[in-house]
């Protein structure tokens, strides 16, 4: 079998899997130090109980996200050799400044946050609350500095030997990518993490258990849910977008399904992609919205497909483009849901609305397809490149490792992450039906340690 | 220059991680030995539950730190030790999974699965670091592309054009970190409890030093012997003779701290017997980073670098970070220091 594509393959099916731990820890550790944050002012034990119900819950994902990330680290070297030699004097930088800056900090504090409580009294268990939250988000921002080097390199020299060196420090750390899509990614994380409480919030309230928790879980969800989603929309989506229009403008060709370049170029809703004969079959448009919404233009000219060569074309334009709709459609339908349910709240109304609830409940996994979506529309649109315009993806593989040796451990990977996947269900599910009343056990019985 | 530097602070932050993890994989390794009861094994969790983690960033932080300032060295050797890679990351998601799931349900089946898991993931882990450093020692068949792929076995045999993993010298130096770490784990232990637990570490970290004393002779005679050139740092700069000074210095002092029940200062001593072994390894490599079958084609930290621009740029940020780190440890050990407390919090 074909090396490259195994190694994509693996690659993408393991960053997939890790990115369902850090979206939902990144955004309920916010969540958490505002439930701390409340019970330190109030000082309603109620508040703090709640705490220690998600810090449960958003520890069971952070050992998930820690495990299932350090592979991520380790393949750049074993699985894309030629391109690690070549993009290290600039990537290595931004991936070991997650390690030494953000990964210390939220292990420590961690330590501190879940182990230190009773020891070390309720300052210093509020602080680690606030370490941990600050500790995930830097670890996100020196990833995506990574990942937006390789969409929109910056800062770079091209050495005589091939591989790049810093040219300018601060345009790494900076590039505008970065300062695009960092919010977008950071507000997707909210909306997982709000949409898993407010959902879990209305698990107790329709079976009819620990009332004054679910109630203060789908408040908090609903409110944290409603600004979250509509930041995604405004502005950081908005952002995210220019971005793509003014560098990669065949990345927005191809996630529009726009093949042909236009004047008033118009917003597919629906519409499948035939590459066979470069159209979109069955298409539903709103007319010259894609201009306006790119250039505030309703004429504004947008480049199709038929602009570029197809050897710049991503290799996957039908998945891109699904990918993109499924991340927009499931936006939209995440900014009604919780705009309906925040009208309900303000008119006291939400917590008795059991079809509302039904729908909260059953809308959790849907923030994960949707965050999931939005990178796969980043990434397969920086396609055919791993480096934009640097480096193919195909140049960038290691040549003594075989496709063989790649599938077993591709293999390898499936089965234990199923595992994983598995226990990490299971045990999630395990708290939340004991919920957040559970008295701290008896020194000294089988569970007094940690259960 | 900034090479040689840059040569010197990956390998303390490895060097770091040994000795910080290190216990962590000893105690996984000896926890079926020294702890006969349920609320034995917890204690044992609860001794390294708050650290291990942060213990294990400094392999992550020392793998990133090494792919900026040898990005050459890190491309080669991950690409090339491909397999054997996969199986630690493996082992550590294992192990990793191991500790913090365990305590979630009382039931006897599930926890004695954990604790296999464990102790297969902890022991399988020192072993194989150990197989790690021997396989650097030793050298691997680097090609005319500056590429290399190892089997993991071939003949068993570290002489020759092609050797793979596992040889019986680099399952030597495996078993000798084995042994080492079990011991650097039993000193944890015996320091972080009390009562019979302590004492039952006390007398396995007894035996332990025994099997680790000898092993230590054998690694070293087989290691000088299949590569005499690691002498030659030694011959040229002595001062690095205080190296395995510290180590033999560390080993001896082990035990008398051990007999006299002196648990910090076992502990200590131990860590001062993998700092001396470690550092003295270092030494005698410089300045190779993997050596070759040919030694024409061996990587060093001046071949396989980042430009100047690039390592002076890493100084500034990782100085910064490093002593970050560095506060944040004491910190930690500081908060979580004395015995393990016999009823405790975990969230």
């Amino acid at each position: 079998m074909d090396a490259t594509i195994l190694s994509r393959f693996q690659f993408g099916f393991t960053i997939t899997f890790h990115y369902i731990f850090p979206q939902v820890t990144m955004g309920l550790a916010l969540l958490i130090f505002v439930l701390k944050t409340r019970y330190m002012r109030s000082g309603d034990e109620a508040h703090n109980r709640a705490a220690r119900f998600w810090a449960k819950i958003f520890a069971i994902g952070f050992v998930m996200g820690v495990v299932t990330g350090i592979p991520m680290e380790f393949q750049f070297g074993t699985n894309w050799a030629r391109f690690s030699a070549f993009a290290g004097g600039i990537i290595a930088h931004t991936l070991a400044m997650e390690g030494a800056f953000a990964f210390f900090l939220e292990s420590v504090f961690l330590g501190i946050f879940l182990f230190g409580e009773r020891r070390f009294g309720q300052r210093i268990h509020w602080f680690s609350s606030l370490m941990v939250f600050l500790g995930t988000w830097m670890s996100a921002y020196f990833i995506m500095a990574t990942m937006a080097w390789m969409q929109n390199p910056v800062g770079y020299r091209v050495m005589e030997g091939g591989g790049v060196d810093i040219a300018n420090y601060w345009q790494v750390l900076f590039n505008p990518w970065l300062l695009a899509s960092l919010p977008h990614n950071q507000g997707g994380s909210v909306v997982t993490g709000a949409f898993v409480m407010a959902g879990i919030g209305a698990f107790y309230l329709l079976s009819g258990r620990h009332e004054r928790y679910g109630k203060m879980f789908v408040k908090l969800g609903v409110v944290v849910g409603l600004i979250a989603s509509l930041f995604q929309l405004f502005p950081s989506g908005d952002l995210q977008g220019r971005q793509v229009a003014e560098k990669q403008p065949i990345k927005l060709a191809a996630m529009e399904g726009l093949f042909r370049t236009e004047r008033g170029a118009g917003i597919a809703i629906l519409g499948q992609p035939d590459m066979e004969n470069k159209r979109l079959d069955n298409p539903i448009i709103v007319p010259w919205a894609l201009s306006f919404l790119t250039y505030q233009n309703w004429k504004a000219e947008i480049k199709g497909l038929d602009a570029f060569p197809e050897s710049e074309w991503p290799d996957n334009i039908p998945l891109l483009y699904y990918a993109y709709h499924i991340m927009v459609g499931l936006g939209t339908i995440f900014i009604a849901v919780m705009g309906l349910a925040a009208l309900m709240l303000w008119r006291r109304k939400l917590y008795t609305s059991r079809p509302m609830l039904w729908i909260l409940m059953l809308l959790m996994p849907f923030p994960f397809i949707a965050n999931t979506a939005g990178w796969m529309t980043t990434e397969l649109g920086r396609q055919p490149y791993l480096v934009y315009g640097l480096m193919r993806t195909s140049e960038g593989t290691s040549l003594q490792v075989s496709g063989g040796n790649i599938l077993f451990t591709l293999l390898g990977f499936m089965g234990m992450y199923f595992l994983l996947g598995v226990l990490y269900l299971f045990l999630t599910a395990r708290v939340v039906s004991h919920g957040p009343e559970v008295e701290p056990l008896p020194p000294g019985t089988a569970q007094g340690l940690s259960a | 220059m900034l090479q040689t530097l840059w040569f010197w602070l990956i390998g303390f932050m490895l060097i770091m991680y040994v000795v910080l993890d290190g216990f962590d994989l000893g105690a996984g390794t000896i926890h079926p030995v020294v702890a006969k009861s349920e609320d034995e094994r917890r204690k044992i969790y609860k001794a390294i539950g708050p650290v291990w983690d942060g213990n294990e960033v400094w392999l992550i932080a020392a793998g990133g730190s090494l792919f900026f300032a040898f990005p050459l060295l890190y491309a080669t050797s991950f690409s090339g030790f491909y397999l054997p890679l996969m199986m630690v990351l493996w082992l550590l998601i294992i192990r990793g999974v191991s500790i913090e799931l365990r305590a979630h349900l009382s039931s006897p089946l599930w926890r004695d699965f954990w604790d296999g898991a464990f102790f297969v993931g902890s022991a399988l882990l020192a072993l194989f670091f150990g197989v790690a450093l021997g396989n650097v020692v030793r050298g691997v068949p680097i090609d005319e592309n500056g590429n290399f792929f190892v089997a993991l076995w071939t003949t068993f045999s570290p002489i020759g054009e092609n050797p793979g993993v596992l040889d019986w010298y680099t399952v030597t130096i495996g078993l000798l970190a084995l042994s080492a770490l079990s011991l650097h784990g039993a000193a944890w232990i015996a320091l972080k409890t009390t009562g019979e637990l302590s004492e039952r570490c006390r007398r396995v970290g007894t035996g332990l030093w025994g099997l680790t004393a000898g092993l230590t002779a054998i690694a070293t005679v087989m290691t000088f012997s299949l590569r005499p050139s690691l002498w030659t740092n030694f011959q040229r700069w002595p001062l690095g003779w205080l190296l395995p000074l510290l180590a033999l210095g560390g080993l001896i002092a082990m035990l008398v701290f051990i007999r006299r029940r002196e648990e910090l200062k076992a502990f200590f001593a131990s860590c001062a017997y993998l700092v001396g072994m470690l550092a003295s390894t270092v030494y005698a490599l410089y300045p190779l980073v993997l050596p070759a079958v040919d030694p024409a084609r061996s990587l060093t930290a001046f071949n396989a670098s980042a430009t100047r621009n690039g390592l002076m740029i890493g100084l500034g940020w990782w100085t910064l970070g490093m002593a970050l780190a560095l506060t944040y440890f004491v910190g930690i050990y500081w908060l979580f220091r004395g015995k393990v407390p016999e009823h405790d919090d975990h969230y």
